[in-house]
């Protein structure tokens, strides 16, 4: 039953009466990928055109997923990219693209010249960087872009002397770039972007007319052409190889030139496909309706009414195991596992045969699974390597358990429902991560998260991000409450590790349901993504909550400003009042910035307290009196209105004192300016002007005790320090006469110091004299006063030198101990 | 060179320098080719500390200047500012940029903002019609490691914006910092904090570990993590220090792990700059010392010295004297460079210590501890404000006074206000008023004006003492030793040898209790004391390791950080050190930068 090339039904359409596919623009994207049809014009008499096109998006079970009524342009050419996404190709060089459900995405233009002098062909190829698009225009030169999501225009060379049409030509990958492969009558030329043209002299056997077709294959390595007269050449693409040459003896060219994986190539003629293989063997089958082809990576898909087909080459280990009287060792298991089955003992027999090969035959039966499509040939395969499987001791189950795994999955995605007729080799150059990511596109979403966690992959790249699909297309039925789909969303979400509320938010608010998309951003965890689109909703003061709640300051700020500047300010100031760290924040900024502005929150908050404290800091910064004054009284009378008298006194004087220094300024021209009042004194003091001083003194009710100290640092400090006994006699001192003592010493002068040494206080002469280097008198006194503790403290300061005197306090304590 | 700490490895906290040398080195190379850069004038210590010029030089920096207000800099085309996001510099470089303009200098600027960009600032660029020729670029700054166990963000604006201004700005980059410790040596399984700080700085950590997920490191090399708000304990910080280390802040200033010796400490010319790690074996063992015992050991360790030259003359062969010039002679060389300058430094502290009548100062401060002899320290205090002594001391004086009495009375209040005023000028109104929100300096009466001040301080997010507090915890907590003649001060026996016996600073005390009760049963009755709130949290010991749930906890379990919201004084770092050696129990310290008793005039 089994030849070199098999054909089987993957599904029987379910458009079968209605739709006629000679009459349409036909585009199927490959790896199962949906099917889209237009109505071709070009095969209607002119009066016939009178209603708009309708584009239609079938799947690949022929079930109408959406239509599109088409009111732009004229379509040259339709297409899928490798996103599944539509391309319809005008001949005016646009290019618009639209999902599979119709909804139309971008638009973009293949250029000026393709704008001007329009577009006669044009081919859809996957390249490098992903699906690209080559056209050619009527002044015959070709454009290309690499990549639809990208499209950069890039001109081909040209071919030299091309005044019409070329008679065939495809573009091929070749070092990574894209280049196109042109026949002109029997010439071919490669061109590429560099502006080379170069001609290509492959080896044919026998003269040519003209190449009127060719096809390159799925991995554009190899290619096919065929002659004028029916000769089918096929071989590498750089067309130096021949692989073989096959007279169809046609004299027309076929309607499709397609590739069979890489293995065979297939022509259409009109009832009739035909199939060559590499080795000249050759197929033919008949059809009575037509049909489209489409080129798989492993084989061919064929679409036609009643069904659609897949047709390849039987794969190698399939043919060794299924070919009748095969010797191979997966052919002995499969065999043996049979007669077990079935309860023969001979199956024995056969594994003993391979026993050697058991190996060999295991993966052979896990390989074979993987090709076939239909799940009982996949059981019995599978059977039989679970069978070999047990005669092997050291056998790792790694292939067989994900051979498994994927079958389920590959059966799971060619159920009819779902109508992704992937075979395993395709899904292994797909990769899974590409097929969840179309079984998103289609809206699958719960199959997709049931495939990810059978896979058990990673949460965050699989079922989370397939829920946050989810929620972005569920937010888009706009017939359901908002209440209602923020539930659902928030439940089926949850914590999910991965999922941006704020993404699903975003299409929200694309979508106008401002509300859902508050409710949305509820559940969003970073503030740092929440928070600039409840801006962008204009909910400001949301915004600012959630900013305060994060605790990020840098959000706060980034609302607070732009309230600032949208809000009237009055407003503004009353909204963030009782946001106690955005006002604190504000009120930072201000300072910086606007001290007007801190005035004005004081003045509104009747904090008089902080009102008065700016103005005290901003009477250190003004440049002129008057506005220094000005502060410092505006600044009084706030504190006057606070209650805080004693805090407006201080400041009455301050006015004052500056007033004096001001006039002492102008007076004696040396600087007073916001020196202290005790330094003011000290220095008039020291200057000399008593009277000033006294004046001052009474002015400002400095107490006596001050008044001695100052005098007495001042006198002593100018060195004037016959004034400084003067005073010591003017009256007794309040403040006792060792500072006297004190600050003579502190100029270093001990003949001025010792003038007052009999007047200070009896408790304090022992230290005084120790201070002014007395020890000898300093001990006498310690001793007639009776201290110990003295007697010790001047010890203490005895040195080698004055050895005679440490024996006197040692004999005096001594004395005193006796006593 | 992570030092062993009782046979318990401290974590490598140098890896945290390289990472963010790493991540400066990404930032310069963006730029390519010659490039001048300019630094905020904060910023360049601490840059110091994680690359020299060296560093910068290979990485095509040509020239560094300060950043100043109005004045044009030469240089060439490309130029790197690296700022703290403050409006202030953001405006002198849109001057900057627009002077060049004017004068039609081309050039390419580009700006780091450290530890963090704020958008305010992108703003501000924008307005000054500049934000077209500059890219601005944040450079994620964390812990810098000090010493090895020294950490510190060198943020010396957290404790005025936070406690003071309500400013939360900084808190993520604390919290941030506290995530990226924990990528690199693990979660760390017990946290315990106080203070409103301490909350909000764990929560937005944990919100960051949400965003970021869990760190890949399994196993924690640090145990416990305290953290502890500076409004906690306004008190310490105020006293007189007293061991070496403390008194060389005191009278010197320590800046990011930088001495700058006076020339006459160095008997040199100009100022000499000198570095304090544990790498300087000289001072590693005196800084922990309480200075009374620290010119003893010096003069010791000289002797020592002596004999160690000594034995070039009993150098009997030509392999021996190889072996002494090339061995022993460069350590002895560098041990007596360091030596001269300590015993350089501690002449100095002992001159200025009789100049200043350190004595009657300390007195003071102890009899306030104790609650003592109150009058005497008013007319104390009014007699050193009138001498105009040191406007600081008074300051902090008066603060001590203040907090330890839980308010002054009103009478005192305001009489000493006007005094100090009087004598240090008008201007300190301001400082007395930030004071007073920070709750450092309050009057007792329930007047109308501190009615108010509750009601700012709420919103400072200061909760105002009262009286009688600070006595309380003295009793519950025993800071206060009854008789400081038990305190051992050359061979310490008791954390409060730090300041003479007088007083265990609180937050030391708090950090022993918490980590001895695990958590806060049992202190209840203390925690009342302090109208902070506090949490400990515990997190299941690697429950994704698996197998090692059952064996003995990581070694690291034993490792405690203590993280300071707000600074902390050298003394405090010295008690703590104290205290792990005596638990057994190494502590990391960090902070947001380095306090001494300057702080209060910073304010």
């Amino acid at each position: 039953m089994y030849h070199f090339s098999r054909k089987h039904e993957l599904y029987s359409m379910q458009w079968a009466d209605k739709v006629d596919l000679s009459k349409f623009i036909i585009a199927a994207a490959p790896y199962g990928g949906p099917i889209a049809l237009m109505r071709d014009d070009s095969k209607l008499q002119k009066s016939q055109i009178t209603t708009k096109p309708i584009i239609y998006v079938f799947n690949a079970v022929g079930a109408e997923i959406s239509a599109i009524r088409w009111n732009s342009g004229r379509v040259l050419k339709l297409a899928w990219s490798n996103c599944e996404d539509l391309l319809c190709i005008q001949n005016d060089g646009s290019v618009l693209v639209y999902d599979i459900f119709g909804s139309f995405k971008r638009t973009f233009s293949l250029g000026q010249e393709a704008k001007d002098v329009k577009i006669v062909e044009c081919q859809v190829f996957s390249s490098s960087q992903g699906t690209g698009i080559a056209v050619l225009t009527s002044s015959y030169r070709f454009f290309v872009i690499n990549n639809v999501e990208d499209p950069r225009i890039r001109r081909l060379a040209e071919v030299p002397g091309l005044n019409k049409p070329p008679s065939c030509w495809t573009m091929i990958n070749q070092d990574r770039q894209s280049r196109a492969l042109v026949a002109r009558d029997n010439e071919i030329y490669l061109l590429d972007h560099g502006g080379q043209c170069e001609q290509q002299f492959p080896r044919v056997s026998g003269e040519v007319v003209a190449y009127v077709e060719m096809a390159a294959s799925f991995n554009t390595r190899h290619i096919a052409l065929f002659t004028s007269n029916g000769l089918l050449w096929i071989g590498s693409a750089d067309l130096q190889k021949v692989y073989c040459e096959f007279n169809t003896k046609s004299p027309t060219r076929p309607q499709q030139l397609v590739w069979c994986g890489t293995g065979a190539v297939v022509g259409y003629w009109k009832n009739i496909l035909l199939m060559v293989g590499l080795d000249k063997d050759w197929v033919k089958y008949s059809y009575d309706t037509p049909i489209h082809m489409v080129a798989e990576v492993d084989g061919l898909r064929i679409i036609g009414h009643e069904s659609q087909e897949f047709l390849q080459k039987v794969p190698k280990v399939v043919e060794d195991i299924c070919k009748i009287g095969s010797m191979a060792p997966g052919a002995m298991l499969f065999e043996a596992s049979r007669l077990f089955q079935n309860g023969s003992q001979q199956a024995d027999e056969y594994i003993h045969m391979i026993r050697e090969k058991l190996n060999y035959a295991v993966e052979q039966c896990i390989e074979a699974a993987g090709r076939e499509w239909e799940p009982n040939v996949q059981k019995q395969m599978l059977k039989a390597a679970s069978f070999g499987k047990c005669f092997l001791t050291d056998y790792r189950p790694e292939v067989f358990y994900n051979m498994c795994q994927m079958l389920r999955v590959l059966n799971a995605v060619r159920d009819y429902k779902v109508s992704i007729p992937l075979t395993y080799m395709q899904l292994q150059n797909l990769t899974l991560d590409v097929l969840i990511d179309r079984l998103v596109v289609r809206r699958q979403y719960c199959l997709a998260i049931r495939i990810c966690n059978y896979l058990r992959m990673p949460e965050a790249e699989g079922a989370s991000r397939i829920l946050a699909h989810w929620a972005c297309y569920k937010v888009q039925q706009t017939n359901i409450e908002d209440e209602q789909i923020a539930r659902a969303i928030s439940q089926k979400l949850g914590d999910t590790p991965g999922v941006s509320y704020s993404e699903i938010a975003n299409r929200a608010i694309e979508c106008g349901r401002t509300e859902l998309a508050i409710r949305l951003l509820d559940y969003e965890a970073k503030a740092a993504e929440q928070v600039p689109l409840l801006m962008k909703m204009k909910r400001d003061q949301l915004a600012l909550t959630k900013a305060i709640e994060s605790g990020d300051t840098d959000l706060v700020y980034t609302v607070l400003l732009h309230l600032q500047d949208t809000m009237p300010h009055g407003e503004f100031l009353m909204a963030i009042r009782n946001m106690d760290a955005a006002h604190s924040l504000y009120i930072q900024y201000c300072r910086d910035t606007n001290k007007n502005i801190l005035q004005d929150i004081h003045y509104q908050e009747d904090n008089f307290f902080d009102g008065a404290n700016c103005k005290v800091i901003d009477s250190y910064e003004e440049e002129t009196m008057e506005a220094r004054f000005g502060c410092l009284t505006s600044a009084q009378e706030n504190f006057t209105k606070g209650k805080y008298e004693w805090a407006a006194k201080q400041t009455e004087e301050q006015i004052k004192l500056l007033r004096y220094q001001r006039r002492l300024e102008e007076e004696f021209s040396r600087a007073y300016l916001d020196l202290s009042l005790h330094e003011t004194m000290r220095k008039l003091i020291a200057e000399g002007n008593t009277k000033v001083v006294e004046q001052m003194r009474k002015e400002f009710k400095v107490p006596d005790r001050r008044f001695w100290w100052l005098k007495v640092i001042a006198f002593s400090e100018s060195g004037d320090f016959i004034e400084l006994e003067k005073f010591s006699k003017s009256k007794k001192s309040p403040i006792g006469y060792e500072p006297f003592v004190e600050e003579c010493m502190k100029q270093g002068n001990q003949t001025e110091a010792q003038k007052y040494l009999t007047r200070v206080s009896p408790e304090h002469r022992v230290q005084c004299y120790v201070r002014v280097g007395h020890l000898d008198q300093a001990a006498e006194i310690a001793f007639q006063q009776q201290s110990e503790d003295d007697l010790n403290y001047i010890l203490s300061k005895c040195t080698n030198t004055n050895r005679g005197l440490i024996e006197k306090i040692q004999g005096m304590k001594s004395q005193m101990t006796s006593k | 060179m992570a030092g062993t700490f009782s046979g318990v490895e401290l974590p490598e906290i140098l890896v945290l320098r390289q990472l963010a040398r790493d991540q400066l080195i990404f930032l310069y190379s963006q730029m390519t080719g010659r490039k001048d850069l300019v630094l905020d004038t904060q910023l360049m210590r601490p840059l110091d500390r994680l690359a020299g010029a060296a560093l910068l030089k290979e990485h095509g920096v040509d020239k560094i200047f300060k950043l100043e207000p109005g004045k044009s800099l030469a240089g060439c085309d490309q130029r790197i500012f690296i700022i703290r996001p403050q409006m202030q510099s953001v405006k002198m470089i849109a001057d900057q940029i627009n002077a060049d303009r004017s004068s039609n200098i081309k050039r390419a600027y580009r700006i780091l903002m450290a530890p963090r960009k704020i958008h305010a600032c992108d703003l501000i660029l924008e307005q000054e019609g500049v934000y077209g020729y500059v890219t601005t670029e944040e450079f994620q700054w964390d812990l810098i490691p000090l010493d090895k166990d020294i950490l510190s963000l060198e943020l010396p604006e957290f404790l005025p914006a936070f406690f003071l201004e309500n400013d939360q700005t900084w808190v993520h980059t604390v919290a941030r910092s506290l995530v990226t410790v924990q990528q690199v040596f693990g979660r760390i399984p017990n946290v315990y904090g106080v203070g409103k700080c301490a909350q909000m700085v764990e929560h937005m950590a944990e919100l960051m570990f949400s965003h970021v997920g869990e760190p890949q490191q399994v196993n924690s090399e640090i145990g416990s993590l305290v953290l502890v708000d500076r409004s906690v304990d306004y008190v310490t910080p105020l006293l007189s220090q007293v061991t070496y280390e403390g008194l060389l802040d005191d009278m010197f200033r320590i800046s990011c792990g930088y001495i700058e010796f006076p020339p006459a400490v160095s008997g040199k010319d100009t100022p000499t700059k000198m570095i304090l790690t544990c790498s300087d074996s000289v001072y590693e063992e005196i800084r922990n010392r309480h200075f009374s015992g620290v010119f003893s050991f010096l003069s010791g360790k000289a002797k020592e010295l002596q004999s160690g030259y000594d034995k070039r003359h009993d150098l009997k062969s030509v392999r021996d004297m190889k072996n002494f010039v090339s061995n022993d002679l460069r350590g002895l060389k560098s041990q007596h460079k360091s030596l001269t300058l300590h015993v350089g430094a501690c002449e100095f502290i002992t001159n200025q210590k009789t100049k200043s009548d350190f004595d009657q100062q300390l007195q003071a401060e102890h009899s306030l501890l104790e609650g003592t002899e109150l009058k005497e320290n008013i007319s104390y205090l009014e007699e050193i404000i009138n001498r105009q002594l040191n406007s600081t001391t008074c300051l902090r004086l008066l603060t001590l006074m203040s907090l330890t009495q839980g308010g002054l009375p009103a009478q005192v209040y305001k009489s000493l206000q006007t005094q100090y005023m009087h004598s240090f000028g008008f201007e300190h109104m301001l400082t007395f008023h930030n004071l007073r929100k920070l709750g450092m300096l309050t009057e007792v009466e329930q007047s109308q004006a501190s009615r108010n001040l509750g009601k700012m301080a709420a919103v400072a997010n200061v909760n105002l003492p009262k009286s009688g507090q600070f006595r309380n915890l003295c009793k519950k907590l025993h800071l206060v030793p009854k008789s400081a003649d038990d305190i051992n001060l050359r061979n310490p026996n008791d954390m409060s040898y730090v300041y003479s016996g007088a007083y265990t600073p609180l937050v030391c005390k708090l950090v022993e209790q918490i980590l001895s009760k695990e958590g806060f049963t049992g202190l209840e009755d203390i925690m009342r004391q302090i109208p902070s709130p506090h949490f400990a949290k515990h997190r299941a010991q690697s429950a994704r390791g698996g197998k090692h749930t059952s064996a003995a906890p990581s070694p690291g379990s034993r490792i405690v950080m203590v993280y300071f919201l707000g600074g902390c004084s050298h003394s405090e770092i010295t008690a703590l050190r104290f205290l792990g050696k005596q638990r057994g129990q190494p502590v990391n310290i960090s902070f947001n930068q380095s306090l001494n008793t300057y702080f209060s005039s910073r304010i």
